[in-house]
């Protein structure tokens, strides 16, 4: 996606990615709040994003993550806490003043304006010449893999080719940290996944942070450095992609992300003589002498897989059986065994 | 088989419904056809058909010692539209068309992105009540009250004395042309009767085309470091330019075709329907009435093909 011409949108240094160096803060929230009325969209939010990371902020409609991004470009304000972009209280800046740019779910672009117009307008406003933005736009463009595309309408442009022109006039303004909310929402699958990789690569070759809206935890997982996992405004967990994955602190973190099963406390202090809940990853059971057993309620063909529910002492737990393993017909009863570490109690999950 | 397919059985009047309706289902173009045909034929022979007859009218001319219309075609009537007593009557009425559009403009601009941006249901509803309540009561009371409004004992005259700035309104009265007696037999008076009647018909175009634009694209612009007025200037405004050009082909029209206002409020100088509703009348001479009538839609579709032109709808 990045080729020579459009070197000057590469960051010398920090263009390759260094896991020894100590990265300075891009972004940090002190006990941000945001209440619409009596909806809290935001509740007492800690955040910090290091400079050059991928970081998203993962989680259901409705759970805050939207408006946390909305929170960082200015266009929403905290009702209580404040942000910072890189060191400075940003909180009464006004979006124009912010060193961070958009890429939007519905992409914004301006209608009155062909692809080359729409992507010289930072630029344009901010009083470049003529041939400069014109230069810049191409630049970006480029970037992009978008040549020659710049005479054309946005109306012209397939999903994909917008979300580019977007992301391109997000790109010429060289911000500091690029916010992009649910930017892949709308595009099909096989372009999706594409379109996924050339942001990651894009995000390495740029060496800013990337700052990553998504309600699609597989996505969040592959690309992301750090995800945020959100719930009813609050984080529940900040980590790596594995992290969150293989240690969940919480249920709601081990049910959105990878849809792990939820042991209740009863049956983990059965089990390990601990009283909290406990998450087990349905790739982790397999069929074969272990601690619990049930009966096979329903199966489902994946294609790579097959996913059964099993039902015991009230608990319905997935189990995902990979291609080529016997699969056991509904109504059967099976023995479910894991290695003991696949079982990962959460002491703190109690209270939610 | 159909019988089969539709299952409980009918009357035999439903049947024919149930047929009717099975057949315009299977041809949706019928149905289009049947649907758009009488209003096509009303707009077709009613309005077009009128407009081309007016359209002949202008290239016959009046003999002079007769006073019967001659049906020749000449260019005659059209050459004493340039008459300069004839001339002034177009003239005049453009520029207050112009000049009424503009100010329409640049009032229901704000109003209108009041109601579109922050006006939420109940003021909403007030919005459009206040907008639209005007246009509910007889257009001959409202012209009457601001002749009452304007005339040298009324009530703006009265508001003036009471600020002690009756001598603000004499100077502004002293003007030459805009000036007069009093504001009632001014054009200014007859200007503010203008722009108070055709008011609503800028706001609701520009409204709902304010209304059209999507709040993230005025966020992308203050994003990409565009100020408030910038957004304003390069986003807002071209966007809502072709609601801007709808509503002024209103107020531009309306003005222009108008013999009721410049007869109550203003001066004894005629304007463009004034001087139609003469000639047709007491002067009996229909080519040169409908002449005049031309120079309103010949200007109309001159002012469209320029703002197609300068891109005026290339939001759209």
């Amino acid at each position: 996606m990045v080729d020579g011409s459009s070197e000057n949108f590469l960051r010398g240094g920090s263009a390759a990615q260094d896991d020894g160096e100590v990265k300075t803060t891009a972004i940090r929230f002190n006990g941000v709040s945001r209440h619409f009325g009596s909806v809290v969209a935001v509740d007492d939010v800690g955040l910090e994003i290091r400079e050059g990371e991928f970081f998203s902020l993962l989680g259901p409609s409705g759970s805050g993550k939207t408006t946390c991004l909305r929170l960082i470009a200015g266009f929403d304000q905290p009702t209580a806490g404040t942000v910072e972009i890189f060191g400075e209280d940003a909180t009464a800046t006004p979006p124009y003043r912010r060193p961070v740019n958009t890429v939007f779910q519905d992409y914004a672009l301006f209608p009155h304006l062909n692809v080359r117009e729409n992507v010289a307008y930072g630029p344009k406003v901010r009083g470049d010449s003529k041939p400069m933005r014109r230069k810049a736009a191409d630049d970006a463009l480029a970037l992009v893999a978008l040549d020659g595309y710049g005479d054309r309408k946005p109306s012209e442009l397939s999903g994909g080719q917008r979300q580019r022109v977007a992301l391109a006039r997000a790109l010429v303004m060289q911000p500091k940290v690029l916010l992009l909310d649910e930017p892949l929402g709308a595009l099909d699958r096989k372009l999706r996944e594409q379109m996924q990789g050339e942001l990651k690569t894009l995000q390495r070759q740029l060496g800013i942070a990337f700052v990553f809206v998504t309600h699609d935890q597989a996505e969040a997982l592959s690309m992301s450095d750090r995800v945020a996992v959100f719930n009813h405004g609050r984080i529940q967990q900040v980590g790596t992609p594995e992290e969150i994955y293989d240690r969940p602190q919480m249920p709601f973190v081990a049910d959105f992300v990878g849809s792990s099963n939820v042991l209740p406390p009863k049956m983990v202090e059965r089990l390990t003589g601990q009283s909290a809940p406990a998450s087990l990853r349905p790739e982790s059971i397999r069929i074969g002498d272990g601690p619990v057993s049930g009966v096979v309620v329903r199966r489902f063909f994946l294609g790579s897989a097959t996913r059964i529910e099993v039902a015991s002492q009230g608990v319905t737990l997935d189990v995902l059986l990979p291609k080529g393993s016997d699969v056991p017909a509904t109504g059967a009863r099976v023995s479910l065994a894991w290695e003991t570490e696949a079982l990962h109690v959460m002491p703190d999950g109690d209270h939610e | 088989m159909n019988d089969a397919v539709a299952g409980a059985p009918r009357s035999a009047g439903s049947a024919t419904f149930s047929r009717l309706s099975d057949i315009l289902w299977r041809r949706p173009n019928l149905l289009l056809l049947i649907l758009i045909a009488p209003p096509m034929l009303w707009l077709g022979i009613v309005y077009l058909g009128s407009l081309f007859a007016l359209l002949a009218q202008s290239f016959f001319s009046i003999d002079e010692f007769t006073g019967l219309v001659q049906r020749e075609f000449t260019l005659k009537t059209y050459a004493e539209l340039l008459r300069a007593s004839n001339f002034d009557i177009l003239l005049r009425t453009v520029v207050m068309a112009g000049t009424v559009t503009i100010a329409a403009a640049i009032v229901a601009f704000p109003i209108a992105y009041f109601a579109a941006r922050y006006a939420r249901g109940r003021w909403k509803a007030v919005f459009y009540l206040g907008v639209m309540l005007p246009l509910w009561s007889s257009y001959l009371v409202r012209v009457y009250s601001w002749k009452l409004i304007l005339a040298k004992e009324g009530i703006l005259n009265w508001v003036f004395e009471t600020l002690r700035l009756t001598w603000l309104l004499e100077a502004y009265l002293s003007i030459p042309i805009i000036g007069g007696n009093s504001l009632s037999v001014s054009w200014t008076g007859t200007f503010l009767v203008f722009l108070y009647v055709w008011l609503p018909f800028m706001i609701l175009p520009v409204q709902a085309s304010l209304e059209r634009i999507p709040p993230s694209m005025l966020e992308a612009s203050g994003d990409l470091g565009a100020r408030p007025g910038q957004t304003v200037r390069h986003v807002i405004l071209p966007l809502a330019l072709p609601g801007i050009i709808a509503g002024s082909i209103f107020t531009f029209s309306l003005t222009m075709g108008d013999y009721i206002i410049p007869q109550i409020v203003g001066t004894s100088a005629r304007m463009i329907g004034q001087a139609v509703y003469q000639f047709q009348g007491t002067a009996g001479n229909i080519p040169l009435a409908a002449a005049f009538a031309v120079v309103p839609v010949a200007v109309m579709g001159v002012y469209l093909a320029l703002a197609k032109r300068a891109g005026a709808f290339d939001a759209l």
